[in-house]
């Protein structure tokens, strides 16, 4: 015991020892005095800590950023991939980037919240003018780090946010365009706009940021902590009283930013479902595509005042964009330096605080309003107006027959004329709608394909997506093929009404067994999901169909099964839908599609002879090949030849021109109508049945 | 600590220049001190200004004509599709063969040979336009501004100009070609960028 407390004295001393020395030669002590023993007049308070704990969330965004930083790499085929592997593939990086992502939001509501505490309290005002002056700059600082973080990840919503945000840039008077291109890094957004974000963002703003935080810290140390009057209470050190409660607002700002980032993983703990943590804090949208409209681009929520602002001055012209991009924030950030300065008479500070709270509120209701916009459609009702939309329709919205359906009373139309305007922007937030569906749909898919075993080629994520058939199929359809054919799941809802726009087959499910029974069912093969609104709705097949398949003493039951079996074996597309016990069937199928007297006395199936200008060749039929071949050239002798209908050939051109669809895009096409894409084992269990068949 | 201060004022005190050669001298000195500090510090800034502004002086590429698609694959139905438009780009160091590098609205009236192209970006602010089915007309879905199918303003639009129509040829052989060009955005005339 003795000796353990004799070794404890000379550790202690020679701690002391150190510690004396250290003091000797750098003076801590005093330093730190100097830095704890602050007097805070009137005691500590609540409404102190905003700016302790500014200083703390740039601090979290500093030691975040490093770490993301490690990680990170600019560039055009590098940004978003670092980031999904970051995201989606780092141990605790979703955690990380979440913290910084919801950290910089918290900053913009800090910010908000230090401001209106300086005005309120006055303390702006002599001597602290200068000091008042380097927040407004470090505020600037603080949402130009924010606005350049949005594109570093280079996914569409970054990018087409950030082209948007540059585009006002360029408004400048004459230093617009000048900027623009600077800040860009030339004329087209790419690898030099991602260095030079990343420079501004992790370089050169928080640099600037870290100098004026100084200055900004020494100055409120000269000028000491300006007290909220009248002073009630006795004065009292800053530690441990106002540290105790910054550092309280400091955990309770973390708590509140870790709450957002783990608030879905709670939600799908509580139904049961699997956490995936990549899903976790901040999003990761489909890779940056200037050439893939995005219809949902919005701006980070804090600037959503600004976009809009951007709105209201609708008819303006040119001069409404420099007001509401340049002109108003200008001179609303000039009133704010300028506010010492007015401060110093009574009424100048009154109109200080109505200022700064009318500009919140201002900004409040704006932001509220974009929300309104963009997400109305999720709490309107769409049959409440059933009406408008029946009259519009009627009236093909001319003016004069709306006049006419209202027996032209002013009132009514007048009435009428502001429901249309509600339900256009009803339609207008669906579409916002539904474009937030469609890149949340390709975001999963571009991470779903980022996560390959094979990882991601050289040439980028982009290159993924445009060579995935599930992304691109629907596309290519819709623009090529759509104007035609449908493509809907004939047991859904809207099947009815888009078939029977359609002129040609529903490609839904094509070569499966669910299919080919459709095409041999005497009720459906007329109909418009197949032959019915072709020229060959009278045709051999739709004859053959309807009478000879109707006779049971020429095809029973079974025979038919084993062709539309056969058939569907030959298109093998992914989910064929041949049950386990129809194999059997198949060599039985082939045999009655190529016997002479039946299918073969029509269509090529390889052993018979017919005429190729007959029928289509049924060898391989629905395969990637034969389909690519149709595409390509339907009227070649193998296909409909000369009977083919109104189908162009996309794949060659008489003339030698370029034809409609290249050869990658029609394998596109048709790797989607076949359903063959890559599916990773958790969003499909059946993925790797498929790729051993 | 406190010594500091007082032992400063000291020196002061005692090297107050004298007047004379002396004082000359110590303002040569003065003079040297700032031309050398202020040469050594900014001439890495210049170097680093003048290299940071490269992209001003970098001229793009001249727009050029850029074949599309062939004359019958636009509808003559006067509504305007989209078409990609493919092209070598070039980013910074990197060079793309043929790649899709923005897309265009092309329309053909019923009949007519002419094609009409409009640049898919929003002259308001540079979002990409689309085309709002029910309604019939172009909307672009930022701001909300909505041209007619033929790229006229409908008012009122946060949009100082009409869309942005893009030179197009048709060749011998019946090929589209688009004249690829950005124009500035926000502002009432159509500027091309540089």
């Amino acid at each position: 015991m003795k000796l353990q407390k004799k070794q404890i004295v000379s550790s202690n001393s020679i701690g002391k020892q150190l510690l004396d020395f250290l003091d000797d030669r750098t003076g801590y002590r005093g330093a730190l005095h100097e830095l704890l023993f602050e007097r805070v007049p009137g005691g500590a308070r609540w409404r102190y800590v905003w700016g302790s704990t500014l200083v703390f969330a740039f601090v979290v965004q500093v030691i975040t950023g490093v770490v993301l930083w490690s990680s990170y790499s600019a560039g055009a085929q590098s940004a978003w991939e670092s980031v999904h592997w970051i995201q989606h593939e780092m141990s605790g990086g979703w955690l990380v980037r979440g913290i910084h992502h919801v950290m910089a939001q918290a900053m913009v509501i800090l910010l908000a919240l230090h401001l209106m505490q300086i005005v309120i309290d006055g303390a702006y005002r002599a001597p602290r003018e200068v000091n008042f002056w380097l927040g407004l700059v470090l505020m600037m600082l603080v949402l130009g780090m924010a606005l350049t973080g949005y594109l570093l990840p280079w996914d569409q919503r970054g990018y087409w946010s950030t082209r948007v945000a540059t585009n006002l840039a360029g408004l400048l008077p004459l230093i617009g365009p000048s900027v623009q291109q600077v800040v860009i890094g030339g004329s087209d957004y790419g690898h030099l706009t991602l260095t030079r974000f990343f420079a501004l963002h992790a370089g050169i703003l928080p640099g600037t940021l870290v100098a004026m935080l100084v200055l900004h810290l020494t100055l409120f140390r000269k000028h000491g902590l300006c007290a909220k009057q009248p002073i009630r209470k006795p004065d009292a050190m800053f530690w441990p009283d106002q540290v105790f409660c910054d550092a309280v607002a400091c955990l309770g700002v973390l708590a509140v930013v870790l709450g957002v980032i783990l608030l879905p993983a709670l939600r799908a703990m509580l139904e049961g479902r699997p956490i995936d943590p990549g899903e976790l804090g901040a999003e990761l949208g489909a890779p940056a595509d200037p050439s893939q409209p995005y219809a949902a681009a919005r701006p980070e929520w804090y600037f959503l005042f600004l976009f809009q602002f951007l709105k209201v001055f609708e008819g303006w012209g040119a001069s409404g964009e420099f007001l509401g991009a340049i002109l108003i924030p200008g001179l609303t950030m000039g009133v704010m330096f300028l506010m010492p300065i007015i401060g110093r008479w009574n009424l100048g500070h009154r109109f200080n605080i109505l200022f700064t709270s009318s500009l919140l509120i201002g900004i409040g209701l704006l932001t509220a309003m974009a929300y309104n916009e963009d997400y109305v459609a999720l709490w309107t009702d769409s049959s409440s107006f059933s009406d408008v939309k029946d009259l519009l329709e009627k009236t093909g919205n001319d003016p004069k027959k709306i006049a006419e359906a209202f027996d032209s009373d002013v009132q009514k139309i007048a009435a009428f004329n502001k429901r249309s305007h509600r339900y256009e922007s009803f339609l207008r937030s669906e579409a916002f709608l539904a474009a937030v569906a469609q890149a949340s749909v390709d975001g999963h898919r571009a991470i779903e394909l980022a996560g390959r075993p094979e990882r991601i080629p050289p040439s980028g994520a982009l290159d993924l997506i445009r060579q995935d058939p599930l992304t691109q199929g629907p596309r290519l359809f819709e623009q090529h093929c759509a104007s035609c054919h449908s493509h809907v799941d004939p047991a859904s809802a809207q099947a009815k009404t888009k078939m029977s726009k359609a002129s040609a087959a529903n490609l839904y499910g094509f070569g499966s067994v669910a299919w080919m029974q459709g095409l041999l069912d005497p009720a459906a093969v007329d109909g418009p999901a197949y032959f019915g609104n072709t020229s060959h709705n009278n045709g051999d097949m739709v004859n053959f169909v309807k009478n000879d398949l109707s006779d049971t003493s020429a095809w029973s039951s079974e025979d038919i099964r084993a062709v539309i079996v056969a058939m569907a074996a030959e298109a093998n597309v992914y989910d064929t839908g041949i049950p386990e016990s129809d194999i059997s069937l198949i060599e039985r199928g082939r045999a009655l599609i190529s016997d002479e007297n039946r299918c073969g006395s029509c269509h090529d199936f390889g052993i018979n002879e017919v005429n190729p200008n007959m029928a289509p060749d049924l060898v391989g039929w629905g395969s990637r090949e034969w389909l690519i071949g149709i595409i390509t050239n339907p009227a070649h002798e193998k296909f409909y030849g000369t009977q083919n209908d109104r189908m162009p050939s996309f794949g060659v051109t008489t003339d030698g021109a370029i034809p409609r669809l290249s050869l990658s895009q029609i394998e596109l096409v048709v790797d989607w109508i076949r359903g063959q894409w890559y599916r990773s084992r958790s969003s499909n269990p059946s993925a790797h049945h498929a790729s051993e068949k | 600590m406190r010594s500091t201060p007082d032992k400063a004022t000291d020196f002061e005190k005692t090297s107050k220049p004298a007047p004379g050669p002396e004082h000359r001298r110590s303002f040569v000195i003065k003079a040297i001190a700032l031309a050398c500090g202020a040469i050594a510090t900014l001439s890495p800034f210049a170097a680093g200004v003048w290299t940071y502004l490269d992209p001003l002086r970098r001229q793009s590429k001249a727009s050029t004509f850029i074949r599309v698609v062939s004359l019958g694959s636009i509808p003559d139905d006067g509504i305007p599709r989209l078409f990609p438009i493919v092209s070598d780009r070039l980013d910074a160091w990197t060079g793309f063969p043929s790649e899709p590098i923005g897309a265009v609205y092309l329309s053909r009236e019923k009949g007519s040979p002419q094609v009409k192209a409009l640049s898919a970006i929003c002259p308001h602010a540079g979002c990409f336009v689309g085309i709002s089915a029910p309604s019939d007309c172009f909307r672009c879905p930022c701001h909300n501004s909505s041209f007619t199918l033929s790229g006229a303003m409908i008012q009122p639009s946060p949009s100082p100009r009409e869309m942005d129509t893009l030179d197009c040829q048709i060749d011998e052989s019946g090929q589209v070609l688009v004249k690829w060009e950005n124009f500035y955005t926000g502002i009432a005339t159509k500027v091309p960028r540089a």
